[in-house]
């Protein structure tokens, strides 16, 4: 069979969601991909492996294999019986998929929480309280001159962020590496500390003390320590300098920040700096965001809802109340009484006692792997990969909108996201109608 | 299978036909206004009540990545106003920038049958059109940002308006967009670097070119395209004492390229930008000024951006204006700009009765809807959120329809503000006749949507019946009937079908979403792609390819075609 090339393609890896990469393909197989970074290239080329190709119920003797019809209907059965179902995942879907979603947790008056409780949540509740001072990373492309990486190693994480949106890139008001500023603030020498201008190794779960010092500094006042989180106040206020002094500043931080101890209280913090930055010169701040939709399922949630993540439908309209609401405190305090995942592994990622709860529960999974999740489950139901083979909407870390292409057939029979929850959603209102 | 519909014994206002409240049967069939139906069709008897058109909002944030942020921003204005799921409806929240459901559902409820959102930055215009795609039965359409963009700047600079011009006809197409936006012209780019652009002749750095001849160019190439709607303008310096003469001066500035046709400039949420005085402290209202200039002169409109006095969230794409705010209020801020573009900014704000600038600037809006003598080139709206949430047109329609109900909030304002505004010395009332003329007829005909705004048959069956019997004297002593009767319809009806009753959503269905293409020639637009191609790179972070946006992306588009004259 011929080969065939798409350019513009755009990957679904992580929050970069880069779209320039050329990818062959002979026979229904991928067999290149120009312009991936390695993660991407090991997903392109390694999408079938472990593949779910058949859904199946657990019964006594474990999984059987079943026809969609019949696991969609088990499935609808189990929401309908449910009180509080509770619907997760989501981040690793289309928009379109996402929307079913939130329709399906109003149906059946339950929970629907996305992975951002577990990640980047913490960022959300400090923009409730603060703001943000942000922009999309063109911006950042063509003006900035200081670059902050805070907790965060895109080397690894987000391998094209610095040669497509930062340091590395060329913009139209900044050329080359050489007109930029590089700082990276971690706990370790990692490898994008090593490109760095200016390294700062800070002491662990020191964040919000370090990030006020900066703040204090940047606003002139005078702090009596002499070192703060292992960094010398002399240290500081010459990062301070640095940071005030440029034309256009960014701070990009990874779990680093957000998930060391003071979580939404070190976003207060930065976000805080930023705006008192913003006072002085201009600078914004991004998560470094992981799921490629991750951002997707926020937003959609919230023009549907009003909020990003952690909602409660059970009283009839939105409720939202991450700690009280969101996934892992639910599961943890036993609260819901089933379980619908989309496109996530919550039993590998999540606390034991929220996993356990889980595993305890009916649990059905939509996934295209076998994962520890699909392994505890009592329903499966392999999809399509969103971006390979099924289309869909997806949001970037700095909400620029893409449309991911179909590049391959996905294997025989198998469905997409959207395609099974909107039929999960029609058999659950059928079976409603008959009482 | 056909419906048929007919309201009968109505008292009908619809000025676009000449008809200014006298009793009128309306028939539909199949969603449009006919002239007679079968005996056996359903029939709404309206006796003893107002019908008008489906009301039409001109600008009226309720969709995109900037109305999401100020969701997002927001649980606090979520957790006051709720909206539980019922037969027909999903829930929703949001008091001041309420989910995209309930906004359908709010307009609805109102007799609103069409809302245009008028900022989207193109580069996350796909997101605008998701939230437009999940807004329930209204029909709406968005203003592509063009103020501040790198394309247009240049083209306009090197004054190739031509190029200008195919550049935008591919921008709309691109982003399947509805008319031409400026907000703060080139005062956003420089606020990429976290600087102000204060006057119309400023130079914006590393570009070259003026405000004045950003709005010039773009107000020629909007007549280039023949687009239904006029250029779109958000002034330079709003929000700054004294800026009602850069309002006056940026009408002015294109008068010259006057037709006499219709209006060629939309001034839009003219209370902001109709500041007179030098500093908050002598802040007045500079209304009598710009009013006077609307009446000598035909080829400018505008809309209100009535201020109402509570809490709401501003959100513009007017970034420094937002910051500014930030400063002014101490409230928490967002700002997004968005690469070779546009910007945004976000603050929650509470307009008080007892603040001095609050009270002037509540006093701008009412002075200019009533010192206007055209009521065809001044429309109603909050600019929603920014002047209030959307659900406080009944209100604003008391003010202008009732002096005593004006009055009445005059009593509670700031009184020097009083003391200082025209606006107690003004007797004016509206009619009804003016009041479906500033939120149907008129914002359709600015529009170009011949379908809408009127019950001439052929239009959509758009139809508001309001629970208010004009035939009864003295209408204007009872504002809080007023207010009664147009924040819930008696009946709303869309496309022929009865999609609400007495405030009760009774059914749903998907409004369409407008857009504009105006064809230029196949030169124009080979010669244009290739130097587009060659930029494109350079100037964004992602592919041309994955740029436009394709019409099956609209879940009901509905394109309006015309023709470019290059």
């Amino acid at each position: 069979m011929k080969q065939q090339t798409t350019s513009s393609v755009v990957c679904t890896v992580c929050g970069c969601c880069c779209d320039h990469l050329e990818v062959t393909v002979q026979d229904n197989k991928i067999i290149n991909a120009k312009n991936a970074c390695a993660m991407s290239s090991s997903k392109l080329l390694g999408y079938m492996n472990e593949r779910l190709m058949q859904p199946m119920i657990r019964g006594k003797n474990g999984f059987s294999n079943c026809s969609y019809e019949k696991a969609i209907d088990v499935t609808a059965r189990t929401l309908a019986r449910s009180r509080s179902p509770l619907f997760y995942g989501w981040s690793l879907t289309s928009c379109e998929a996402i929307e079913v979603g939130v329709e399906l947790a109003e149906e059946t008056g339950g929970f629907i929480d996305n992975t951002t409780s577990t990640c980047h949540g913490p960022m959300i509740l400090g923009v409730h309280e603060i703001g943000e001072s942000s922009c999309t990373l063109g911006e950042i492309r063509h003006r900035a001159d200081v670059v902050v990486y805070w907790g965060s190693n895109p080397v690894h994480a987000h391998p094209l962020h610095m040669s497509r949106y930062t340091v590395m890139s060329k913009g139209r008001f900044r050329r080359s590496r050489s007109e930029r500023k590089m700082i990276v603030i971690d706990v370790r020498r990692t490898d994008t500390a090593k490109m760095a201008d200016i390294f700062v190794q800070m002491e662990p779960n020191k964040d919000y003390e370090l990030l006020s010092a900066l703040r204090a500094a940047v606003r002139g006042d005078e702090i009596e320590q002499e070192e703060v989180a292992g960094v010398s106040v002399d240290r500081i206020e010459e990062l301070a300098e640095i940071m005030i002094n440029c034309e256009f500043g960014a701070l990009f931080f990874g779990l680093g920040l957000t998930m060391s101890a003071g979580k939404n209280k070190n976003l207060d913090a930065a976000l805080s700096l930023v705006r008192e930055l913003n006072s002085k010169t201009k600078f914004v701040i991004m998560p470094m965001r992981g799921h490629f939709n991750v951002n997707g399922a926020n937003n959609v949630m919230t023009w549907l809802t009003g909020y990003p993540y952690a909602l409660d439908f059970t009283q009839g309209f939105p409720r939202y109340n991450p700690g009280e609401t969101s996934a892992v405190d639910l599961l943890a305090r036993s609260e819901c009484d089933s379980s619908l995942v989309v496109a996530s592994d919550p039993i590998s990622n999540f606390p034991h006692q929220a996993a356990s709860n889980l595993a305890s529960i009916p649990l059905i999974t939509i996934d295209p792997h076998t994962t520890p999740t699909t392994m505890c489950s009592d329903v499966v139901l392999p999809s399509a990969h969103v971006g390979i083979e099924t289309g869909g909407t997806i949001y970037r870390m700095d909400g620029v909108v893409l449309e991911t292409r179909t590049l391959v057939k996905p294997p025989k029979g198998v469905k997409s996201d959207v395609e099974i929850l909107s039929a999960i959603l029609r058999r659950l209102k059928s079976i409603r109608r008959l009482g | 299978m056909t419906t048929e519909l007919a309201i009968v014994n109505g008292t009908v206002f619809d000025p676009l036909n000449q008809t200014g409240g006298e009793k009128q049967d309306i028939f539909i069939r199949d969603g449009k206004i006919v002239n007679s139906v079968r005996r056996k069709a359903r029939t709404i008897n309206a006796s003893g009540m107002v019908v008008m058109p489906g009301g039409v909002d001109i600008h009226s944030h309720i969709a995109g990545s900037k109305v999401n942020s100020g969701r997002l921003l927001r649980p606090e204005d979520h957790r006051k106003d709720v909206e539980p799921r019922t037969k027909h409806t999903l829930s929703g929240v949001g008091h001041s920038v309420p989910s995209t459901r309930t906004t359908g559902y709010r307009y609805t409820r109102m007799g609103y049958t069409t809302v245009f959102e008028p900022a989207t930055p193109p580069l996350k215009t796909r997101h605008t059109h998701e939230e437009l795609n999940a807004t329930p039965i209204i029909d709406k359409a968005c203003f592509p940002l063009l103020g501040n963009n790198w394309f247009v700047m240049e083209y306009l600079r090197d004054g190739k308006i031509e190029e200008c011009a195919a550049y935008v006809a591919w921008m709309l197409k691109a982003t399947k967009g509805y008319a031409i936006k400026i907000v703060d012209p080139g005062g956003v780019e420089v606020w990429g670097w976290g600087k102000f652009l204060r006057g119309l002749d400023d130079t914006v750095a590393h570009f070259d070119i003026t405000p004045r001849e950003i709005v010039r160019g773009l107000c020629k190439v909007n007549k280039i395209l023949n687009l239904p709607h006029p250029i779109h303008v958000h002034t330079n310096n709003l929000g700054n004492p004294g800026n009602y003469l850069t309002t006056i001066e940026t009408m002015d500035a294109v008068r010259d390229l006057d037709d006499g046709k219709k209006p060629i400039i939309h001034i839009t949420h003219v209370q902001f930008t109709g500041f007179s005085g030098s500093s908050w402290l002598n802040l007045g209202s500079g209304a009598p000024e710009i009013a006077d200039y609307i009446n000598k002169h035909g080829h400018v409109s505008v809309d209100l951006g009535q201020v109402i006095f509570g809490d709401t969230t501003t959100m513009t794409a007017d970034g420094p204006f937002q910051y500014f705010l930030h400063k002014l209020s101490g409230n928490k801020w967002v700002n997004v700009d968005v690469e070779a573009e546009t910007g945004s900014g976000i603050v929650p704000f509470q307009y008080k009765r007892g603040n001095y600038v609050n009270a002037i600037q509540w006093g701008i809006g009412l002075e200019l809807a009533l010192l206007v003598k055209d009521p065809w080139r001044v429309f109603m709206t909050t600019d929603h959120p920014n002047g209030g949430p959307f659900t406080a047109y009944p209100k604003v329609i008391a003010w202008l329809m009732s002096s005593k109900a004006r009055e009445k909030t005059m009593s509670k304002i700031n009184r020097t503000a009083k003391k200082r505004l025209d606006l107690p010395g003004i007797d004016r009332e509206y009619t009804l006749e003016e009041i479906s003329t500033v939120t149907r007829a008129a914002p359709a005909k600015s529009l170009g949507l011949t379908n809408k705004g009127h019950l001439g048959v052929g239009a959509d069956a758009d139809v508001a019946i309001y629970d208010l019997d004009p035939s009864k004297r003295d209408l204007e002593q009872n504002p809080i009937a007023i207010r009664r009767a147009f924040k819930e319809a008696a009946y709303t009806i869309k496309d022929g079908m009865i999609m609400s009753k007495k405030g009760q959503i009774t059914g749903t269905r998907l409004g369409r979403t407008f857009y504009v293409e105006s064809t230029i020639s196949s030169e124009l637009e080979s010669n244009l792609l290739k130097e587009i191609n060659s930029k494109f790179k350079d100037y964004y972070t992602i592919e041309i390819d994955n740029y436009p946006i394709a019409e099956s992306f609209l879940h009901n588009p509905s394109k309006i075609s015309c023709k470019a004259e290059v």
